[in-house]
């Protein structure tokens, strides 16, 4: 698998230092998360918006989820989104279709409270 | 000649352009981000640019996984807003100028980087929110703009040193045209932020300002650097900062300083930094 050898320059990624807290978007979960991303991605027309909100199971089938990431969407479970391959950017445009802001799903990744989540900021009035 | 006048670096955080929509950027808690943007302002008055190229990233507003390009170049006289989940923002689309980007992309091409020339192409925060603290768009925007597309969302991602070689073979390109443009380049990214995953909200202020001393002092220092380095230091997201190098390499080894300034409110270092050529 490493191919550093054959490289004029380092190795971009370096599968032996995972950062923590941490899902880099490379291939591996492009390829995993593709649907999810799809459905997510459709969400930037009103119209699809408009029939997301109306009938979301309906709205799951047109991408072919699998019956866990329907889940995952059901249960607004952002982190395990981000960890089954969903793009944090395709994700925003889930997030608002639910309802969701960007730090709503930041504090629920880090596993606190919308107002424990803006504690730990230097102006949280900034958002 | 068309030439360079000015280079600048700045971050483009999302909710700087709801602030800037609903004409927030004067409040308490924006303020020292405007401020920050008062001298960039007089500054760009004396260069008088009359077109921008932007190094920036989309979001997932218009390009989608299918076909992800490294490098996309806009070629149009003109760019619709996208629709970022709530609709378009009220802003007029930005304005283009599709024979500079010709230009651009015939000679970028021939020095053999290979870019995707876009004849569409939405416009996100990841542009205007740069725009939005540099500009009024009313009564409309008062300069033309070269959107130049880098994939930082889907590794592999470029690397540093083909950035910084980008914004090298840019400025051959802006060089060669025969018009009497006056060229400014920004990118756009960072600082340091992650989105995504349980470090969600990482931010390190002390890398912040030393990439900010690297990229105009020492850039090799950064070109060096992988995209694993860049991500432990300043947070996933932070790789944005590649984008940085392109504006830095259509510029002199050597720079002049003109402002800097930094402010990290809430999960984003937040910087700008203006530069000309020494």
């Amino acid at each position: 698998m490493c191919q550093k050898a054959q490289l004029d320059g380092p190795l971009q990624l370096d599968p032996n230092r995972p950062i923590d807290g941490t899902y880099i978007f490379d291939w591996r979960l492009s390829r995993q998360g593709y649907r999810l991303n799809k459905l997510a991605y459709s969400l930037g027309t009103a119209a699809n918006r408009d029939a997301f909100k109306q009938d979301e199971e309906a709205y799951y089938d047109r991408f072919n989820l699998t019956h866990e990431e329907k889940d995952l969407i059901r249960k607004r479970d952002f982190l395990g989104l981000i960890q089954h391959g969903t793009n944090i950017y395709m994700m925003l445009k889930l997030g608002a279709a639910t309802g969701n802001g960007l730090y709503q799903m930041g504090a629920q990744q880090r596993g606190e409270t919308y107002q424990e989540f803006l504690a730990t900021r230097n102006n949280k009035s900034a958002t | 000649m068309a030439r360079i006048v000015g280079g600048m670096g700045t971050s483009h955080v999302p909710s700087v352009g709801v602030a800037y929509d609903r004409g927030k950027l004067q409040t308490p808690e924006w303020q020292p981000l405007y401020d920050m943007f008062v001298p960039v302002k007089e500054w760009l008055a004396r260069i008088d640019p009359t077109v921008v190229i932007i190094a920036y990233n989309d979001h997932g507003t218009d390009l989608f996984f299918d076909k992800y390009p490294t490098f996309a170049l806009g070629a149009a006289d003109s760019y619709p807003q996208g629709d970022e989940g709530y609709g378009p923002r009220p802003l007029p689309p930005v304005r283009g100028d599709a024979e500079f980007s010709w230009h651009l992309a015939e000679q970028l091409v021939w020095n053999e980087f290979d870019i995707t020339v876009c004849q569409e192409l939405g416009m996100d925060h990841g542009l205007l929110v740069p725009m939005n603290l540099c500009w009024d768009h009313r009564p409309d925007w008062p300069i033309k703009v070269v959107p130049l597309q880098i994939n930082v969302l889907q590794h592999p991602l470029p690397t540093a040193r083909r950035c910084w070689k980008l914004g090298q073979a840019l400025r051959q390109a802006v060089e060669a045209y025969p018009g009497d443009e006056r060229v400014l380049v920004i990118g756009t990214g960072g600082m340091s932020h992650q989105l995504n995953g349980e470090r969600f909200g990482f931010m390190n202020e002390n890398w912040d300002q030393q990439f900010l001393d690297w990229i105009e002092d020492d850039p090799e220092r950064v070109i060096n650097m992988t995209h694993q380095e860049l991500m432990e230091k300043g947070g996933a997201e932070s790789v944005e900062l590649i984008m940085w190098l392109t504006m830095r390499g259509a510029l002199t080894p050597k720079v002049k300083r003109i402002d800097r300034g930094y402010y990290n409110p809430m999960t984003t270092g937040i910087a700008v930094l203006t530069l000309e050529d020494a």
